[in-house]
Parts: C-alpha cells; sequence; structure tokens
C-alpha cells in the first residue's frame, strides 16, 4: 500500500523505476505495484476530470428530474377555513388523470402529432436532396451555397420567429403586400395556416444545419465505392439513392431522432405567434401547458405531471426510432 | 469535383436545373436575412409601407441611436447579459464537458457505459421538464431573479460530453498519452499541456453549439427571471414584440434590435469557421 502512495504522489519516480528495468515485455508496466499506482493515479486524474461535470450534472439535472417527479405526486391542499400554512399532501396519480383526460392537453398533443409528421419528413428529404446536389459536383459555387443555406442557424430562434411573423403580418410584410396587389389575399396566420407558418420557421432555422450533417457525412464515403457502382452502370441518382444514402444512414437515423426530440418541445415560435394570433392558444403545444400550469395557474402537480408525461413520449418515441433504425439496418451489418 | 467519373457528371440539362434548385433554396435562406438587414436600416415609417424595397430614406444611424434610448437603454444592458451568459457560459460548460468527454474516452472505470448513458438522457430530457423543479430549487435558495439563476443551469452541456468523447477518439492518440507518461508527466498535466491543445477545433465546436443555445435560451430566462435588468436580448425583444401589439413604436426597435442579436453569432462562425467545420464532420460521421 505504501508503494502506491509514494507512487500516487512522485509519479516522476514510478516511471523512471519502471523504465530502468530490463528486460521487461515491451512498453507495459508489469510489476503489479507499479500497475495498480499507475491505475490510482489514472482513476484520480479521472476523477477529477469528471467530477465538475457531474456535480452539475446531478444540481441541475439528476435531481430536478426526480423533483419533477415527485412533484407530479403531490398537491396543494387548501386548509380548511384559510387555517395553518398550506400543506403539501400526496394525491397519487391524480394529476396525471387531470392532466390525461384535459382536452386542451390532449389538442397539444394533436398539434404535435400533426407538426412532426410535416416537419420532420420535409426537413430530412430537403436536406438530404441539397446535400445529394452539392455533393454530386454539379453546383457552381459550393461553398457560397453552403454558407448561404447555413445562415440561419445564426439566427436565434426567437429572432427567426420575429422576422418571419413579421412576413406574415399584413401592412409590416412586402410578401403579402405583393400577393394583395395581385389581388391574392392570404391571412398566413389563420386557422389551417398557422401550423404550416410554424413548420416553415423551423424549416428555415435548420434546414442548412442538417444539410452540413450529410454533406459531411456524404464527403466521408469512399469515392471508390461510388465509382464501382458508376462500373456497374448506375446513373447519378441512382448512384446517390441506391448507394450513397444507406451508406450515410447513421447521420439520417440522428438526425431524425434529434429533429424528433426538438419538435417535442416546440414552444418559442408558437410562444411568439400567441402574441399575433388568435390561432395560438396558451396551451398550444405540450411545452406552452406546461408553462402555462406551472406559472399562470401556479398549479405545479398538473404541470410536473404534464412534463413526466412529455418525458415520457419523448423517450417512447426515441426508443421507437432507435429500434427500427437497428431492425432495418441489420441486413446492412452482416454485409459487412 | 475533380474526382468525380465523368459518367456520373448529370447532362447540361439536369445541371441547370439542379443549379436553378439550389439558387432558390439559397434565396429562401438568405431573402429573409436581407428583408431584416433593409428593414433595420431603414426610416420608421418606411417599415409599415410598402415602399421598403425602394433605394432611400436610410437612417441606419438615427435608427441604432433610437434602439439604445428606448426604455432608458434597456436593449444595451440586455446586450451585456447575453454576452455574459453566452460567453462566458458556453466556455466555462465547454471546458467542464470537455474534460469529461476526455476522461470518458481516455479512462476505463466501473459501470462507465451506464455513466455515459446517464449523461445521454440529459440530451433528450426536454427543458421543461427541469425548470419547474429547477426554478423551485432556486426560490429555496434565494437564486431565483438573479444572474446565477440562469448562468448556472445553461453551463450543463451534455452533448459536449458526447462530442468531447468522439473528438478524444479522433484527434487524441493513445501513443501520445503513453509518452507523455513515459516523459513523467501528470495525467492531469498531460490532459492540460498534450491533449487539450489536440483537443482544440473539437473544444471550439463545443463551445460554438453551446454559444448558440446559450444565445437562443429563451424557456429559461422566462421562468427565472422578472427583473427586466437581468433579461437577456431573446427574453426582452419578445417582450418589447409583446408591447408592440399595442404600441406600434416598438416594432422599429425590435427589427432593429434583433439584426443588432444576430452579428455576434454570424460573426463567431465566420471567424471560427475553419475549425467548426472539422468538428463537424469528425462529429457526424460516427
Amino acid at each position: 500500500m505504501s508503494t502506491t502512495t509514494s507512487a500516487a504522489t512522485h509519479p516522476a519516480r514510478a516511471g523512471t523505476a519502471d523504465g530502468l528495468r530490463p528486460g521487461r515485455r515491451g512498453a507495459l508496466p508489469g510489476k503489479p505495484g507499479t500497475r495498480s499506482a499507475a491505475r490510482s493515479r489514472e482513476l484520480g486524474a479521472c476523477g477529477v476530470l469528471m467530477a465538475p461535470f457531474f456535480v452539475l450534472l446531478l444540481t441541475v439535472f439528476v435531481i430536478p428530474v426526480f423533483g419533477a417527479v415527485q412533484l407530479s405526486f403531490f398537491s396543494d391542499d387548501q386548509p380548511g377555513l384559510g387555517f395553518g400554512p398550506e400543506r403539501t399532501v400526496f394525491v397519487g396519480l391524480r394529476s396525471y388523470q387531470a392532466v390525461l383526460s384535459d382536452p386542451t392537453f390532449l389538442a397539444g398533443l394533436g398539434v404535435t402529432a400533426l407538426y412532426l409528421v410535416i416537419y420532420i419528413p420535409l426537413l430530412v428529404v430537403a436536406a438530404l436532396a441539397l446535400a445529394l446536389i452539392l455533393d454530386s459536383g454539379a453546383v457552381r459555387l459550393r461553398r457560397t451555397a453552403q454558407l448561404g443555406l447555413f445562415l440561419p442557424h445564426a439566427v436565434p430562434g426567437i429572432i427567426a420567429a420575429v422576422i418571419w411573423l413579421y412576413l406574415y403580418t399584413p401592412g409590416l410584410s412586402p410578401v403579402v403586400d405583393i400577393l394583395g396587389k395581385a389581388d391574392i389575399t392570404v391571412d398566413l396566420l389563420g386557422l389551417h395556416t398557422v401550423l404550416p407558418a410554424i413548420v416553415n420557421i423551423a424549416m428555415w432555422s435548420n434546414l442548412g444545419y442538417n444539410m452540413v450533417i450529410f454533406y459531411a457525412a456524404l464527403q466521408a464515403v469512399p469515392r471508390e465505392v461510388i465509382e464501382a457502382s458508376v462500373i456497374d452502370g448506375a446513373g447519378p441518382v441512382r448512384a446517390a439513392l441506391r448507394v450513397k444514402v444507406p451508406l450515410i444512414r447513421p447521420s439520417l437515423v440522428m438526425v431524425a431522432m434529434f429533429t424528433l426530440i426538438g419538435a417535442l418541445q416546440l414552444f418559442t415560435e408558437p410562444m411568439l405567434l400567441s402574441q399575433s394570433t388568435p390561432m395560438v392558444g396558451s396551451r398550444f403545444t405540450p411545452n406552452m401547458y406546461i408553462f402555462d400550469a406551472a406559472f399562470t395557474r401556479n398549479n405545479y402537480g398538473l404541470a410536473a405531471a404534464a412534463s413526466v408525461v412529455l418525458l415520457a413520449a419523448t423517450i417512447a418515441l426515441s426508443y421507437g426510432v432507435s429500434r427500427w433504425s437497428n431492425r432495418t439496418g441489420t441486413p446492412q451489418e452482416d454485409d459487412r | 469535383m475533380s474526382s468525380t467519373p465523368a459518367a456520373m457528371r448529370p447532362r447540361l440539362l439536369g445541371r441547370g436545373a439542379v443549379n436553378a434548385l439550389v439558387a432558390l433554396f439559397v434565396l429562401y435562406t438568405l431573402l429573409p436575412v436581407l428583408w431584416l438587414l433593409l428593414a433595420a436600416a431603414k426610416e420608421r415609417d418606411a417599415l409599415f409601407s410598402s415602399n421598403l424595397l425602394s433605394l432611400g430614406d436610410f437612417s441606419p444611424v438615427r435608427n441604432l441611436s433610437e434602439l439604445f434610448a428606448m426604455d432608458g437603454g434597456l436593449y444595451g444592458r440586455w446586450y451585456v447579459n447575453s454576452l455574459l451568459y453566452a460567453v462566458v457560459g458556453a466556455f466555462i460548460g465547454s471546458l467542464l464537458s470537455v474534460a469529461c468527454g476526455y476522461a470518458f474516452d481516455k479512462y476505463r472505470f466501473a459501470h462507465k457505459e451506464k455513466l455515459f448513458a446517464l449523461v445521454l438522457a440529459g440530451v433528450m430530457v426536454p427543458p421543461t421538464v427541469l425548470a419547474l423543479p429547477l426554478y423551485l430549487m432556486a426560490s429555496q435558495t434565494g437564486l431565483v431573479n438573479t444572474f446565477w439563476s440562469v448562468f448556472i443551469p445553461v453551463l450543463f452541456n451534455p452533448f459536449g460530453v458526447y462530442l468531447g468523447r468522439i473528438f478524444s477518439r479522433g484527434y487524441v492518440p493513445d501513443e501520445v498519452l503513453e509518452a507523455s507518461r513515459m516523459d513523467g508527466a501528470g495525467e492531469l498535466q498531460t490532459y492540460l499541456r498534450v491533449s487539450l491543445r489536440m483537443l482544440g477545433p473539437g473544444f471550439v465546436t463545443v463551445f460554438l453549439f453551446q454559444l448558440t443555445a446559450i444565445w437562443n435560451n429563451f424557456f429559461l430566462p422566462m421562468v427565472m427571471l422578472s427583473d427586466q435588468e437581468l433579461y437577456p436580448v431573446s427574453l426582452g425583444l419578445y417582450a418589447w414584440n409583446s408591447n408592440a401589439s399595442v404600441s406600434p413604436e416598438y416594432y422599429p426597435v425590435v427589427v432593429t434590435g434583433s439584426l443588432l442579436a444576430i452579428l455576434p453569432l454570424i460573426a463567431a462562425f465566420v471567424l471560427l469557421q475553419r475549425y467548426w467545420r472539422s468538428g463537424l464532420t469528425a462529429g457526424s460521421v460516427k
């Protein structure tokens, strides 16, 4: 034990002692004592490197998650006749029952589902198509095009929403104005247009970023593979769809997964639009419902239950996507 | 691309169509920003009339002075706040998460993959789930409605740990660590003097990701802060926009303020382009 501590406090000495001994197998430290000394030094350093992050993880992640679950089982009880302080009582699953039977929450889930169904395929297909086109080398000014497409990523979500809100607003928007001159009147924030309007903001913000991810993955596809497919008689479109796309599957799955998780947290854009159109209520999406329950209605139990439901839905959907991608991905794994 | 075989190049007609398609998408991404630029530079009345696209009536200086004079110079405060939250927060946050990701890659210890799964869970959990308990914790400790109530939670960047692990595997060969150990350097010394330097481009990528995320952050400040003096730009512009529906004189300042709020991120992306490009590639391949 004493060798361990001395080696730990004097790493340099342990190292030289190790190096002086002849006939050792290669560079591996062979003696059990020095090996465990090195090992404990490594573990110490590892602890120092990881501890700050894990303290943070515990404080702002693990404790709050358990806090949310705990909150969801309790409710503030109004004491009879106003005597004594407000008590917090255990109510079991009552808050969950309230959330899941609340039509405004279910409507929010419906909105999110519809949003997902429109947004994810559009985003993935458009970003992938652009990446394939740029990768094919058919486009001039590739670097410029990429920078242009990527630019909206540098625009904060709330500002993207402000820009588009003003572009949707009659009297401010040159688009509505020009359409008006052509005798076309559209209410871009109407009952049927408000969800596409939100999809458009999200598309605009994220298209270029995801294109860059796909493009980077495509650049890593070995050129010989593509050349081989060309020799086999595949045209550019066929080579792209049959050869390149399957090879960047991991990127596709990753983008779909992150987009899904992000989309379930839809908040900023509808929150801003809700200031300007009655079509977006204060509980338009599950996240807005949670915010409204917690900070407008001060019903912490309800808000916590709704957030746990949203968390469960997120986990279930992510798990579903990864299961599905693993299953459909198996044949290719076998090929290798 | 010169290495693309001739047979793969699309025919001339296809090439024209493909170029037009890309150009269309580039217009789609650029025009709204161009509108913002024009609207911010134009005289206030031009915003409400259709002559926005005409040349003339520019008054960028007056717009700026109006922006910084509005509500007793609140915008300047917000801007400084945002810079503090985002630049300092992203720097410290990236240091913590890259160090952690590096340790995940280079050291063996018990339950490593379980702990890593816990970190990844941090990526998936919606911020709203955490916001209410964090708010209650901040109320109990008296931190609510202070700088720290926003600054501490934004340091947490689990995706940075994930990237840090990938970058360590890609950029820091194990042989380098062995060599450094042979030279008698301590583990932490090796990390600070050798590994962190090799992780440079990866660090910049993590920093940029986090800078963007904090600069964009809207939900947490909205929950934590009631004092307008502590607002970041995002929340401040939201507040001004909600005023605008009642008093339209807020529209021009929201527009000019939005344009100014984009500039730091664009500057960061352009200046650090070389780094994040290589970082993004490394992150997406594996």
